[in-house]
């Protein structure tokens, strides 16, 4: 009897040690993945123009048919994109995207990206857009010579394409924040006026050649820089090259 | 035999409570991660060189990069041996990942800007902040210690509000910085226009009523009230705080301490419910959504811009620092006020802000040095030249009524930029209201749901904006797995967890064992003295 009671006791034991040692759960992560996942579109809608998108309300649901030209690093499933058509330019905003898939999102390469219109600060986008890849032919756009059009109407209806302003007088390159790393902030000027510029870290990273070149150039170098014609509360183009006169 | 194990049972039951009890694990920390390795070296090595690194934020403002760099240069000379690499951001959001991705290969910075939400996620790692208890008050090093080379406030100088918001599962991680909280910066020329009259408290009611007044249109198809096709009455900034004080403001749940999460509630549904009326008319919109407020508050296409009293020196058309061109800027009187309220008797509002905390390192000497500028950076000259630069209060009482503080305060308006009226009424609210003031409970998780707070805003602002109707269950399911809610562990702190539970039954079990022994013994020798008698 004594040896029954024991090996039940000892038995007893062992389980409320092993119920003590159970380990804790896994803390949450705060990884958020996809913030609009109740957004998203339906699969199947008509493909648009550029001029049905153009037309389009802030707000519509819109799908497009183009091809990437760049895109800026990815993030948490997300990447954001500069795309280009024949007929006209598109900026994805946070496309919901894997990582494996972005190392695909490559200059030239052709897709489907649903969505919906919005605007920010001027820069019309595709937000919480979802993309797919479309097999065919391939496109990567020339820069368009857009330097008579600084500083009037007609520049912004060539807003995200990429395009090229020739002859341009350097007036001040500022990092963010006083250091590099971050996005430098370049005043170009033409005609005794000035122009806001950008060199996007996310686009062209601090490692680039485009980043280092901007950071060494001086107030008054003439140059000629390409990049994707970005908004913001007016034309500030992303520099994605630069050549010294 | 028995007796031995008896005294078995007792031993094994003390063991197994005290083992129990000892190593309760605190959700999102080792056991041992309270336990830091850090001990304060009793006397600072000033024969040693030290570099640290200081990860700090600026709210894209060149003056609090200067202040910055001068806080360094300033310390750098009170201790030659001590150098300090200075790395700025825009965005807390920006620090925090740069500090995660740092963790695992101890390439934390030494000090760095933070929020207390965001270190609870940092005490995951293994003793990875140095918990400040133990320096706040040591003698010689502790805040404005005998061992301390300049003249640095005591930890009771710091407002006590403001420290205890750094405190979190019993210690000190961090110590506040700079404070703010939100406001809401107001077209008061455009609301008079519309008829209306400020009232001395904003109400909710006031505002959405307001707001959908201006967005009556003229013949042509302009607003009415500035005459533009642009007209957002009513836009906020952090959607994340607009959800936390409302919800604060009707004493409805968002999380209890131990990172309950209680948000998905009745009150939430009506919040979001007003929210979208307005939100479909275009009465209101967001940050995220639509673009800064201030810009739009600027070029008249907003009346009621809300954004952190840090974000003063943007506000207003006499703003020091503007982002519009100057053809849209219109001329119109700016009124900063506290947020709208549910309850004008009990105004509630967010108290915000950087804080600093330290990263443990293998030499407590480095530490020491990255703790003893840290202390620097609460000294009177860098408090009051950072809290000049935006709407700003400073943390120490020692700052806060210092004659030069209370004659900046005092010269509101006497220019449009170190005295620009909007700034200095920014952080007038915030001092006047520190009473008011609040902060959401820490946890392991609480980034997330913060997170969360402002998606719901977010996701039916878009959604009656595009025509959908919102389905609130599925929503709330959908922001749930998103920022994966239903995986946070909630803390047991009232009753005991199912290990100890089953431990307690399992000791009773043995006891009742033990019993029945024993009496089952004495039942069998009294039947064996029964027949040796008979």
């Amino acid at each position: 009897m004594k040896k029954i009671i024991a090996l039940l006791l000892v038995v007893c034991m062992v389980v409320c040690f092993a119920a003590c040692g159970k380990k804790a759960e896994t803390p949450a992560d705060t990884k958020a993945t996809d913030a609009t996942e109740s957004l998203k579109q339906p699969d199947e809608k008509k493909v648009m123009t550029y001029a049905e998108y153009a037309a389009a309300a802030i707000d519509a649901e819109v799908v497009v048919e183009t091809y990437v030209q760049a895109n800026q690093s990815w993030w948490e499933d997300k990447i954001t994109v500069y795309c280009q058509s024949q007929d006209g330019a598109y900026f994805a905003y946070e496309l919901k995207c894997s990582e494996e898939d972005s190392k695909k999102m490559v200059p030239g390469t052709k897709i489907r990206i649903t969505g919906t219109k919005g605007e920010w600060e001027g820069e019309v986008e595709i937000m919480d857009g979802t993309f797919e890849f479309v097999e065919g032919d391939t496109f990567v756009a020339e820069a368009f010579d857009a330097t008579d059009l600084l500083g009037t109407d007609d520049l912004i209806k060539h807003q995200n394409e990429k395009v090229a302003f020739k002859g341009m007088t350097v007036e001040k390159v500022a990092y963010q924040n006083d250091q590099p790393g971050k996005d430098i902030y370049v005043t170009l000027g033409l005609a005794e006026k000035s122009y806001d510029f950008c060199v996007e870290s996310y686009l062209t990273s601090p490692e680039s050649d485009l980043y280092k070149a901007v950071g060494e150039l001086d107030a008054g170098d003439v140059v000629d820089v390409e990049g994707f014609l970005y908004w913001y509360q007016g034309a500030n183009p992303h520099i994605t090259n630069v050549t010294k006169k | 035999m028995k007796k031995l194990l008896c005294l078995l049972l007792v031993v094994s039951s003390i063991v197994g409570l005290s083992a129990c009890h000892g190593k309760k694990v605190e959700r999102g920390q080792n056991p041992t991660s309270l336990v830091t390795n850090f001990e304060i070296p009793e006397k600072f090595d000033t024969s040693r060189k030290f570099e640290i690194s200081f990860w700090a934020k600026n709210d894209n403002n060149s003056t609090q990069r200067d202040i910055y760099a001068k806080a360094v240069a300033d310390f750098e000379e009170v201790y030659p041996n001590i150098t300090v690499k200075l790395k700025l951001y825009n965005d807390y959001g920006d620090i925090y990942k740069d500090v995660i991705t740092n963790i695992p290969t101890n390439t934390t910075p030494n000090v760095c800007i933070t929020y207390p939400d965001h270190i609870a996620t940092y005490l995951t790692g293994a003793d990875t902040v140095v918990p400040l208890d133990d320096l706040l008050y040591d003698p010689a090093y502790g805040l404005g210690g005998s061992g301390v080379k300049f003249d640095a406030p005591k930890t009771e100088e710091i407002i006590p509000q403001f420290l205890s918001e750094c405190s979190f599962d019993g210690h000190y991680y961090a110590v506040p910085y700079m404070r703010s909280t939100e406001a809401c910066y107001v077209n008061k020329t455009y609301v008079e226009k519309l008829g209306y009259t400020l009232p001395e408290v904003l109400t909710w009611d006031f505002v959405w009523e307001v707001s959908e007044a201006a967005l009556e249109k003229d013949a042509v198809g302009n607003f009415a009230v500035n005459g533009q096709k642009v007209m957002i009455p009513f836009i906020y900034k952090s959607t994340d705080n607009m959800m936390i004080q409302m919800l604060k403001q009707k004493n409805a749940g968002y999380s209890t301490a131990a990172g309950e999460i209680q948000i998905f509630n009745d009150t939430t549904q009506s919040i979001l419910e007003t929210i979208a009326v307005n939100a479909k008319d275009r009465a209101f919109s967001t940050f995220k959504i639509g673009g800064y407020p201030a810009n739009y508050l600027n070029a008249g296409q907003c009346i009621f811009a809300v954004d952190s009293t840090a974000g003063a020196t943007w506000m207003g058309c006499d703003a020091p620092l503007i982002d519009i061109a100057e053809e849209k800027l219109i001329r119109f009187e700016t009124v900063v006020m506290p947020i709208p309220q549910f309850d004008t008797e009990h105004p509630k509002m967010i108290s915000q802000g950087p804080s600093m905390c330290l990263f443990n390192k293998e030499d407590p000497q480095e530490v020491l040095a990255s703790w003893l500028f840290t202390q620097f950076m609460l000294t009177n000259s860098v408090q009051i030249a950072y809290a000049q630069t935006e709407g700003y209060a400073p943390v120490t009482s020692k700052a806060q009524k210092s004659a030069e503080y209370l004659d900046y305060l005092n010269r509101s308006g006497e220019n449009n930029d170190l005295y620009y009226n909007v700034k200095i009424d920014a952080t007038k609210l915030l001092m006047d209201n520190t009473q008011n003031t609040f902060v959401t409970p820490v946890f392991n998780g609480s980034t997330s749901l913060r997170n969360a707070a402002g998606q719901l805003i977010e996701n039916v602002t878009k959604m009656v904006r595009r025509g959908k109707d919102v389905d609130y269950p599925a929503l709330y399911d959908e922001v749930t797995s998103l920022y994966h809610l239903d995986e946070i562990v909630v803390k047991k702190e009232g009753p005991l967890p199912n290990g100890a539970v089953l431990l307690f039954i399992g000791l009773g079990i043995c006891w009742f064992s033990i019993l029945v022994s024993v009496t089952f013994d004495k039942y069998k020798k009294r039947s064996k003295k029964k027949q040796e008698k008979y």
